[in-house]
């Protein structure tokens, strides 16, 4: 069956839509990265196995990963995924219908949106708190030494937006200070706030000790005082969809241990 | 008889904005305004369209109209006006608006000269350079967010330079936006423009030279007004692509309202508070790009 010429047309359209779409799929934009591959974990009883699915907040990342490894050195057969992002996209998410076994957020208000979407098992616990800090370039050459300090102008400040946890957390602090921030820019998470003083385009963020810590060297820390207003509590929840039910649990209980507290503390996080 | 059916396929299916050059060159919505078909053009579709691409094309359609289609049946219509009223949506309509059309300035400006160069120059490596113009197209957004600090960054390779000697930072600016837009759509309309320039015959420009016109006199009264519709259908491209960049714009430039964030922008952060209002804006940003794209398609693209 070859191409007779009177259809030519037929398929140099068909080309051209195929070459559209090509060039359509690469620029798409890259959005969320959070919907992990999911397998069926079986496993009804005994032995734990499978995937356990976590979502959890950015501060979380380096102690979580640490606790996943753990739990996978503990439970072999066993892997634990995470999904890390800003609490708010992690909830919305979730409500969305993202399959995930575990949720660990940064706020209780972010909480509340799974909760009251009803896909939350069980009443979620805070396990850690968290509590804010100033990141300055390394050595501190702006000299902050308070978060009054920040509000100099030509002092480039990012902050993370108000709708996610760090976010809300800074502007309870400077309301707390009756202090007026205007930052360059309202970072989505907190992660990418450090990261701007990481990268040395701005030269502080406000940012959680945890992540201070996380950043080595990279950052110094300044304390300040107003942070004793604006201390985040976190909770963890299990998922009512949980495809590994068993695991999961096994996987919060973890967190919730005095193992899985010491790692948490070491990393920053004050206990709840 | 059995045209009706097959031309709305084959018509209707950039709808979405997107597709490859020849597309928006010739598909669109309202066809109902066009004048009846010229006498000299050849009629599209001589006969049916065979099932084994009929079937697929109209599969590629609905695939590509649903999620708009469900975008606009679960809109909250009831709130929608108070949402579309916000001054930061406005502000951030505007921002996205202005941003856009500058970055398809500044890709037009630096573009086409890049796309003659590919197009008509002999060099070697070329193929590389063609390579390396494409690889945006490849790159993740929030990677080349990334490239451009490590590049123009006040930390940058270059940026560092532009701090020191003119005390010009491009990262939380405006300005800043443009840039990141320009990088992820400047391609689109360099590959739109070389894949028209190669298509042109060059023995114009060679007769212009020949009755002594310059090189750039060719270029300009010649090879320019020759590919103009291939440099307006790039140019759409960049533009639309660039309106809904997202990912180098919120890595570059960061996120401030009115400065930086645009509707993109201002979408995402709503997602994850208040998804009604995401979904308003996005049909917002929806609604302007089709308008846009619909009045220039009747205003040039009709042309080619």
């Amino acid at each position: 069956m070859r191409t007779r010429s009177s259809n030519r047309p037929v398929l140099l359209a068909a080309g051209v839509g195929a070459a559209a779409l090509l060039v359509l799929s690469a620029c798409s934009d890259s959005g969320s990265g959070s919907e992990a591959g999911k397998d069926d974990a079986g496993a009804a009883s005994g032995e734990l196995s499978g995937e356990v699915t976590v979502f959890a907040a950015a501060s979380l990342t380096e102690s979580f990963e640490e606790l996943g490894a753990q739990f996978e050195r503990d439970h072999p057969g066993t892997k634990v995924t995470f999904s890390f992002g800003g609490s708010d996209a992690l909830a919305a998410s979730i409500t969305g219908g993202a399959p995930a076994d575990v949720f660990a957020s940064a706020s209780p208000t972010t909480m509340e949106i799974v909760t009251d979407a009803g896909v939350a098992a069980g009443t979620p616990e805070t396990f850690v708190r968290n509590r804010l800090e100033i990141a300055t370039l390394p050595g501190n050459p702006d000299g902050v030494a308070s978060l009054e300090d920040l509000t100099e102008p030509g002092l480039k400040v990012v902050l993370c937006d108000e709708a996610v946890p760090c976010g809300s957390a800074a502007q309870k602090a400077l309301n707390a200070g009756s202090l007026k921030l205007t930052p360059v820019s309202y970072e989505e998470d907190v992660k990418s706030a450090l990261n701007k003083v990481v990268l040395k385009e701005a030269d502080a963020a406000v940012v959680y000790k945890t992540d201070v810590r996380a950043a080595g060297g990279k950052v110094e820390g300044v304390d300040f005082p107003e942070s004793a207003d604006a201390i985040n509590d976190y909770p963890i929840t299990l998922l009512k969809d949980a495809p590994n039910t068993a695991a999961a649990e096994a996987f919060v209980e973890l967190v919730r241990s005095a193992e899985g507290q010491k790692v948490l503390t070491g990393a920053g996080f004050l206990k709840p | 008889m059995t045209p009706p059916s097959t031309a709305g396929a084959g018509t209707g299916g950039s709808d979405g904005g997107g597709g490859g050059p020849r597309d928006v060159l010739t598909g669109g919505p309202a066809p109902s305004r066009r004048p009846k078909s010229k006498p000299g053009k050849r009629t599209r579709v001589r006969t049916a369209a065979p099932l084994p691409l009929l079937v697929p094309a109209l599969l590629g359609l609905a695939f590509l109209v649903l999620p708009l289609l469900a975008l606009l049946l679960r809109a909250p219509w009831s709130s929608m006006p108070e949402l579309l009223t916000s001054a930061e949506v406005w502000q951030a309509l505007r921002l996205s608006l202005v941003c856009a059309t500058a970055a398809t300035a500044l890709s037009l400006v630096i573009g086409v000269p890049l796309a003659w160069l590919l197009a008509r120059v002999e060099f070697p490596g070329r193929g590389l350079v063609r390579a390396l113009v494409t690889l945006p197209l490849v790159l993740p957004p929030v990677v080349g967010g990334v490239a451009l600090l490590m590049a123009l960054g006040r930390n940058g390779v270059v940026g560092r330079w532009l701090d020191d000697w003119f005390g010009v930072t491009l990262p939380f600016t405006t300005a800043g936006v443009v840039v990141a837009e320009a990088f992820v759509a400047m391609p689109f309309l360099v590959i739109a423009v070389e894949g028209t320039l190669r298509a042109a015959d060059p023995r114009y420009e060679e007769a212009a030279t020949t009755l002594g016109a310059s090189r750039f006199t060719a270029f300009r009264r010649v090879t320019l007004p020759l590919v103009a519709p291939g440099i307006a259908a790039g140019a759409v491209l960049a533009w639309a692509r660039a309106l809904g960049e997202f990912g180098a714009t919120i890595t570059f430039a960061g996120n401030f309202p009115g400065r930086t964030q645009t509707m993109p922008l201002s979408v995402y952060l709503a997602l994850q508070s208040d998804p009604e209002a995401a979904i308003a804006l996005s049909l917002v940003l929806l609604a302007v790009s089709v308008a846009v794209l619909a009045g220039l398609r009747d205003r040039w693209m009709t042309s080619a």
